[in-house]
């Protein structure tokens, strides 16, 4: 059988593509990005969403149709996604639908290292946990399964090194068994979530949960909770890439490697700990299967508390094991990164720092005009946030420097979570007024340059519908919505700025500017979508074979 | 020409796992900044790995070192091969593109490890400065007990046909000045 050196998030993709998953859409976020790119160039249906909330609904109503379907999004994207996500575990779904969430132990590229095994066991949801890229093939299909016998959505966490990190994957032979009909059929009852139908629901989640959790714990899931007897001075429990470095650091002992983290086969765990002398419980991030353990009354040693920051690694699972909780050498610290030097937005930020402006920050490339030279970033907590962080400090600020609050936000953020706030400044106006800084460079830059809905192109980069940002501002009841190039025009963009703080109206301002790094691109598929439109002026474009298109 | 690195018998073998395999595994850590061609190395030599009959893995962290920041990137190759990351000090070999991460990756490197760095080879004598990082995986290449067809076809796998005369060049050349790899002092 060929062998294929894939990262996690392609081996997903693939999985997907042989498991008949009809639909796969999600909002970019490192490390999951290229989980649905891979799906789309394998010929997969995938579509970025707007954000993971709207994705996760799509996906749900995909689910709802009888549809395999795959929605994807980093470990903070699953925070936007809560919503749905709790009452969602209450309806079920008929065909399966399976979130992936990435999380991102040591923040390789993230603003927090939250541990989304705890959102299964909030949300009562089945949870699997891949170890490298075949178990991400494997236990996709494994997803699917338990989605589908359950009828409930299934978390599918991963981590960053996980998700990145290649390695070999023998596909399997067969194809899985033909997705079901895509269909629909009413059930009130179980679908429209009003106290009345949501009581016997919530019994009936915890009924299925009762029963994942038996058979979790019998032969039919002897693949996902794995015992490998060994030497038995030592047991280990363990879970995702913690089980790699911990099996290099002690390749004699004993392991239980939990596959099915939510919910945990404790009573395997039980027995295992009795065959063993000392049981340890090697895991990245929170203490989750410890706690759970200990709360079973199972004798297990947990890491200190240390190695709950951080990625786990062989030298960290060998001190683990030791009880050593002296502290690590240091890292070697390398060359930070930074704005692109042809990034447009280096005005921007040289203006902002000129003024001293208090810069209610967001999430993005941008986000690197927090480090020197500009150091003009006063804020950044999550997607969107930018405006109404701004707001607050404008609401309560002296005049003086409530004039010198201005939000930034990227584009694409600006679509994921940034329209509400601009409602709420329309809603809820400053006396001072409010100036907020759109940065649009035309793309996703950070996480690779995806595609969103302002860009008026489809995660295939072929043309679709196009959200106007200053229509929206407009159409919003933004007083002032101004479009500038900043890099074209630095001088000019300082004094619309200027303007704009010292008047009291509110202010939109576009900066609009494409990524260096994605211009090329954009510029060539700007090109191909005139073409498009010469030769197909109608829809008739859209029904192209791909490779056609 | 195969030649066996010094002291590579000793490399951190990670076998005898459950019902894993034998085999001592070969780690290389690549280093860069962001947009050198750091992860390209480092894919080639991951399907030069595979190409040659090995298990292998390569683990880096995408994101924020697309922006010019400090990039690596582990590939290890054997046997059997568990975890993903090469342990810090039990790297067999650097393979690094800027001067200023020489340093910054060195406690990675295993005692008697190899250094293979940007000075090696010189400017002038790379048929194209964009292939610094083919040149370094054919110093590489000398070290490795794996056939360098596996590595150049790994190589022309990874890039436009335009661009192979090129790399072959580049590729041939660092094997060449393999040899006069800086070694620790001791």
């Amino acid at each position: 059988m060929e062998r294929q050196l894939l990262s996690g998030d392609e081996a997903v993709a693939l999985a997907a593509l042989h498991a008949g998953v009809s639909l796969g859409t999600g909002y970019p976020g490192t490390p999951s990005t290229e989980i649905l790119e891979a799906f789309s160039e394998l010929g997969g249906r995938a579509q970025w969403a707007p954000n993971e909330k709207v994705a996760l609904e799509v996906g749900l109503g995909a689910a709802f149709a009888n549809a395999r379907t795959l929605v994807t999004m980093k470990h903070v994207g699953l925070n936007v996604a809560a919503d749905p996500l709790f009452t969602a575990a209450y309806t079920g779904v008929v065909g399966a639908l399976i979130v992936v969430t990435a999380d991102d132990p040591g923040m390789s590229s993230s603003q927090n290292e939250q541990d989304n095994r705890r959102y299964a066991v909030a949300a009562g949801l089945p949870c699997l946990e891949p170890s490298d890229s075949q178990e991400s093939y494997d236990f996709f299909f494994r997803a699917v399964e338990i989605s589908e016998r359950w009828q409930l959505p299934v978390l599918f966490r991963m981590t960053t090194r996980v998700c990145h990190s290649k390695s070999i994957v023998v596909a399997r032979e067969g194809a899985m068994a033909a997705p079901p009909a895509i269909h629909f059929e009413h059930d009130i009852g179980g679908r429209v979530m009003i106290p009345a139908n949501a009581r016997p629901a919530h019994r009936r989640l915890r009924a299925k949960l009762a029963e994942i959790a038996a058979w979790g714990e019998g032969p039919e899931a002897a693949d996902l909770n794995r015992v490998e007897p060994g030497d038995r001075s030592v047991g280990i429990v363990t879970s995702g890439v913690s089980y790699l470095h911990a099996a290099e650091a002690a390749p004699t002992a004993s392991f239980l490697k939990i596959g099915l983290v939510n919910p945990l086969p404790i009573e395997r765990a039980r027995a295992f700990a009795a065959g063993v002398e000392r049981t340890v419980v090697i895991e990245e991030g929170d203490p989750v299967i410890a706690d759970a353990l200990r709360a079973a009354g199972i004798a297990v040693e947990s890491k200190a508390e240390m190695y709950r920051f951080g990625e786990l690694d062989v030298s960290r699972a060998r001190r683990i094991l030791a009880g050593d909780a002296t502290p690590e050498p240091a890292t070697p610290r390398g060359k930070p990164p930074e704005l692109c030097p042809a990034c447009p937005y280096h005005t921007v930020y040289a203006t902002l720092q000129k003024h001293d402006c208090i810069v209610a920050g967001d999430i993005g490339c941008y986000t690197l005009g927090v480090l020197p030279p500009y150091k003009a970033m006063d804020t950044c907590v999550a997607m969107g946030a930018s405006i109404g962080v701004g707001l607050g400090l404008r609401h309560v600020l002296p005049e003086a420097e409530a004039r010198r609050v201005v939000s930034v936000i990227g584009d694409s953020t600006f679509v994921h979570s940034g329209i509400s706030g601009l409602v709420e400044m329309a809603y809820n106006p400053p006396s001072t007024g409010h100036v907020v800084l759109i940065l649009d460079n035309g793309t996703t830059a950070m996480t690779g340059q995806q595609e969103h809905p302002a860009t008026g192109r489809t995660l295939e980069h072929l043309p679709t519908g196009k959200l106007s940002i200053e229509g929206l501002a407009t159409a919003i009841g933004i007083g002032s919505v101004t479009v500038i190039d900043p890099y074209a025009d630095p001088d000019g963009f300082e004094r619309l700025l200027l303007e704009r703080l010292a008047s009291s109206e509110l202010s939109v301002i576009v900066a609009r500017r494409p990524c260096v790094l994605a211009a090329a691109d954009i510029r060539k598929w700007e090109q191909q979508a005139a073409e498009l439109r010469a030769q197909a002026p109608t829809q008739a474009a859209f029904d192209l074979p791909l490779e056609e298109r | 020409m195969t030649s066996q690195p010094a002291g590579r018998a000793s490399s951190h073998g990670t076998a005898g796992h459950g019902a894993a395999g034998h085999g001592a595994v070969t780690n290389v850590v690549l280093a860069g900044l962001g947009g050198q061609g750091v992860i390209k190395a480092s894919d080639i030599l991951a399907d030069a790995a595979l190409r040659a009959g090995f298990d292998v893995k390569k683990s880096e962290v995408h994101g924020m070192s697309q922006r010019g920041g400090s990039v690596t990137s582990d590939v290890r190759f054997g046997g059997k091969v568990l975890s993903p990351m090469v342990p810090r000090g039990e790297a067999d070999f650097l393979v690094v593109l800027a001067a200023s991460e020489v340093e910054v990756t060195r406690p990675l490197l295993r005692p008697g490890g190899v250094v293979l760095g940007p000075d090696l080879v010189p400017d002038a004598d790379l048929p194209n400065k964009r292939s610094l990082n083919v040149a370094l995986l054919g110093a590489l290449s000398h070290y490795l007990d794996m056939p360098a067809e596996a590595m150049l076809d790994a190589v022309k796998a990874a890039l436009p046909e335009r661009l192979h005369d090129v790399n072959e060049r580049a590729f041939v050349l660092g094997r060449s000045l393999g040899a006069r790899a800086d070694r620790p002092r001791p």
